[in-house]
């Protein structure tokens, strides 16, 4: 990597981070990229072709730092033929424009992949053309608002000022027909989408928070033109700019999520797009959507199987964590069946397939119907139905005055019950809370918890079930700890097992040679008389003396009864020296976690698709839960459902594979956990960085103490409605009054929620 | 006082010019990334850059 840049003069790529660079990947397979020479993929990618030029947009997860940005937008002197890149950190994206003449398409995915920024291209990308494009919308009604709202507040003060009578006829018209004109963009445009979403909401019978605010604009603005049209008075057009301004601003805070996360991915982000097909004896790189039945297909090292098939050659080391949450790789033989989604480790392995990509096992989940026909958390926000008691009880007031201004002065009615219904907008309601939301947002976001938008927040300081999935979750997925017991081996001992374990082919015998490896000075020996007994165990001639690895009964003759943890003996010139055993090492804090949660009554529960080897290891750090294992998918999604359908629990799922995509869409909140936070996860409500897993209850105790801080800030806005209303009841409310009363309530409020909500979370320890 | 009136339209017409600019520098893209144009003004001119942006 050094020398590249070196070779192109772009040695400051070293000077600019404290600590740049990832690790560089130098080695990938050559032909791997080889599907993007082909016309179809070529045309699935690029967003923009001419005889001159090519763009393309590749997602880059690996982006991370400034020199990140400074190494991909100085592409073009690494390779010619690119004209330029261009990153866009927020999105992780690259757009590149290249010279078709001069460079390929994949040339520049392996420039990319050698620096260590191997782009990710899946089948999904290619389903649907980049639809989602950045919302410039919001910005738009925001400026407009701004502008509009600001000029209306100058034109009015002339008329505050002298406290209604402008002696200048001509200047007071001027005023308020200016203010008209400038109140018409901020009702029509600005505020349209409250507008859109109270209809939308009383179409279903629904009355939700946009529904009093986009009254209380509509009474505000109209009242407003009768004034001005009868010249009657000047009309609360600034009031009514002010509410829509500072409610887009609350939006705008609340949706500024992350933009580089995907919280809906389906199975299709997880395959890949090019596939190697065997065709006539040779090898042609083709996409996954021609994949048919009966296609041959070959599969390389790290690389994922696309479709259920059946093994024809080589052998097959599978790593089906992701699938199905086991834990230790499964050696597969010829004429066995290997599941879509699973990832070879080893050698390079032919398959015939036997279900098209859609069909195959692990899709079957998202073909299932009720998978896609829950809707989480809509609508159960505590906010809609508190503002619906507000609205209640604000008709009713509104109702009580215009009945006591019948009686005692008629042509009061009006004034005061439109005065009430301006004033006494919820949106100081709906402005807490969208801060506070919006502020602890960023507070789970600095402790890598990444929510998907604050509506998950109210979910989770609700929960009071946990269910955590095991493999991935609770477990690292990268290290296994390999123990031995037995007398101890001497140095040569060691040399000879590894020797021995490096030709094996068996995925147990893969992770004690890296232990081994790891953990002494290992010399390899050559190995004479090799021979594996598949299932067994593999024995070997080394320096003259036998050595022998494998299973119990391989080994000493008598068959293991616990079959549970995987146990490999070694023996010497049969001279049986012990075992090793491989154990998931589990995260640190985890006891910690577990005895904080129960504490305060969550119900926990585990759900593995792995073995039964880790019970009594797991039953240390859950005692009392209910520990389930080998677990499919489709069960664990039945029993998040179970779990349920007793209404009092609230469930959150944390799960961090394919298998448990479906138990994480089916609970109230499901956290993805993910060892690596730009990698791809399962479709959530959250990522969550599995270093952090042991914060969960500091999560939680942090949701719940920002629902404490929405209702404090309910109070505070109640109190500034209470004045309000006196005024407006009373028939005494001016604009002034109203002006003056709307931005100071907005702005109390949202400095007492950031405060309040930073407080907390230095509380809880985030 | 009529000299008022002129005065509020240009003030308005002065607060609008700067709306247009607002609303062309979101078009522009200028508020799609808030982080990496705030490391790129501090790179080097050592590799001439020379963006040919099709679009412009």
């Amino acid at each position: 990597m050094y020398s590249l840049l070196k070779e192109n003069n772009l040695c400051n790529y070293y000077d600019l981070g404290t600590a740049p660079g990832i690790k560089v990947k130098g080695k990938f397979n050559s032909d791997k990229f080889s599907f993007l020479d082909t016309v179809e993929a070529q045309q699935k990618l690029f967003t923009y072709r001419d005889e001159k030029q090519s763009q393309v947009i590749f997602h880059l997860p690996q982006m991370h730092c400034a020199s990140c940005i400074w190494l991909l937008e100085n592409l073009h002197s690494i390779q010619s033929g690119i004209l330029f890149s261009k990153t866009n950190f927020q999105r992780k994206e690259i757009s590149i424009a290249f010279d078709q003449s001069q460079t390929s398409l994949r040339k520049i995915v392996e420039l990319l992949a050698f620096i260590g920024y191997e782009p990710y291209i899946s089948l999904n990308d290619s389903e649907k053309k980049k639809t989602k494009k950045i919302n410039r919308q919001q910005f738009y009604k925001i400026g407009v608002a701004a502008f509009c709202f600001s000029n209306i507040m100058m034109l009015s003060f002339p008329e505050y000022f002298s406290s209604g009578n402008i002696d200048e006829q001509t200047l007071k018209h001027l005023f308020s027909y200016l203010n008209l004109l400038l109140a018409l963009p901020v009702f029509f445009y600005s505020g349209s989408e409250f507008f859109i979403s109270a209809f939308k909401g009383l179409k279903q019978n629904w009355l939700n928070i946009d529904a009093p605010i986009a009254l209380s604009i509509l009474i505000a603005f109209s009242r407003s033109v009768y004034e001005v049209l009868s010249q009657s008075g000047p009309g609360y057009f600034d009031s009514m700019a002010g509410i829509v301004f500072f409610m887009l601003i609350g939006r705008w805070f609340q949706n500024k999520t992350y933009d580089s996360f995907s919280f809906d991915r389906d199975y299709k982000s997880y395959f890949p797009l090019g596939i190697t097909k065997v065709e006539h004896g040779l090898e042609v790189p083709s996409t996954i959507n021609s994949l048919k039945k009966n296609d041959h297909i070959v599969v390389r090292h790290m690389e994922m199987v696309p479709a259920d098939s059946i093994l024809i050659n080589g052998v097959a080391s599978i790593d089906y964590s992701f699938v199905s949450g086991e834990n230790t790789p499964v050696l597969k033989r010829q004429g066995e069946l290997i599941y879509a989604g699973a990832k070879q480790l080893g050698g390079t392995i032919e398959l015939t397939v036997i279900k098209t990509v859609n069909q195959s096992y692990i899709t079957q989940l998202w073909n299932n119907n009720d998978f896609y026909s829950v809707q989480k958390n809509r609508d159960q926000s505590f906010i809609h139905p508190w503002s619906r008691y507000f609205t209640i009880v604000l008709f009713s007031l509104a109702a009580i005055a215009g009945f006591y201004w019948a009686i005692v002065d008629p042509k009061n009615i009006l004034p005061s019950i439109s005065a009430a219904l301006i004033v006494a907008c919820p949106c100081s309601l709906l402005l807490s809370s969208t801060f506070t939301f919006g502020n602890m947002l960023r507070y789970f976001g600095k402790n890598k918890l990444y929510l998907k938008n604050a509506s998950v927040i109210e979910a989770l300081s609700r929960i009071n079930t946990i269910v955590f999935d095991k493999t991935g979750t609770l477990t690292e997925t990268s290290s296994s700890s390999v123990d031995f017991s037995g007398m101890p081996l001497t140095n040569t001992e060691k040399n000879y097992i590894y020797s021995l374990a490096k030709n094996s082919v068996h995925p147990l015998s893969r992770m004690i040679k890296d232990h081994l490896f790891k953990t002494n000075n290992i010399t390899a020996w050559p190995v004479t008389d090799f021979s594996e007994v598949p299932g067994k165990g593999a024995q070997g001639l080394i320096n003259k003396r036998k050595i022998k690895i494998g299973s119990s009964q391989f080994i000493t003759g008598v068959s293991d009864n616990k079959m549970n943890t995987p146990e490999i003996w070694i023996s010497i010139d049969d001279d049986v020296k012990g075992f090793f055993v491989v154990r998931n090492s589990y995260r640190q804090g985890l006891k910690q976690m577990t005895s904080n949660l129960r504490e305060k009554n969550y119900k926990l529960h585990i759900l593995s698709g792995d073995n039964e080897s880790e019970k009594n290891h797991l039953e240390k750090y859950f005692p009392y839960a209910p520990l389930l294992f080998n677990q499919s998918p489709q069960m664990k999604l039945d029993y998040i459902n179970e779990l349920k359908e007793n209404s009092c629990n609230r469930v959150l799922m944390l799960g961090d594979g394919l298998n448990d995509a479906g138990a994480l869409k089916q609970s109230d909140v499901g956290i993805a956990v993910s060892e690596n936070t730009s990698q791809f996860t399962p479709a959530s409500d959250g990522i969550l960085d599995s270093n952090y897993v042991n914060k969960i209850d500091a999560f939680l105790r942090y949701a719940r103490a920002g629902k404490r801080v929405v209702l404090a800030s309910w109070i505070l806005s109640i109190l500034y409605n209470f004045v309000g209303l006196s005024f407006a009841l009373t028939a005494n409310l001016s604009p002034m009054i109203a002006a003056i009363l709307m931005p100071v309530s907005s702005i109390t409020i949202v400095t007492f929620v950031t405060i309040a909500t930073s407080i907390a979370a230095k509380r809880v320890g985030l | 006082m009529s000299v008022l009136v002129v005065l509020v339209i240009v003030s308005v017409l002065v607060a609008g010019s700067f709306l247009a600019a607002f609303i062309w520098s979101v078009k522009k893209g200028q508020y799609d990334d808030d982080y990496a144009p705030s490391v790129r003004i501090l790179f080097d001119d050592s590799v001439s850059i020379e963006e040919q942006d099709p679009n412009k």
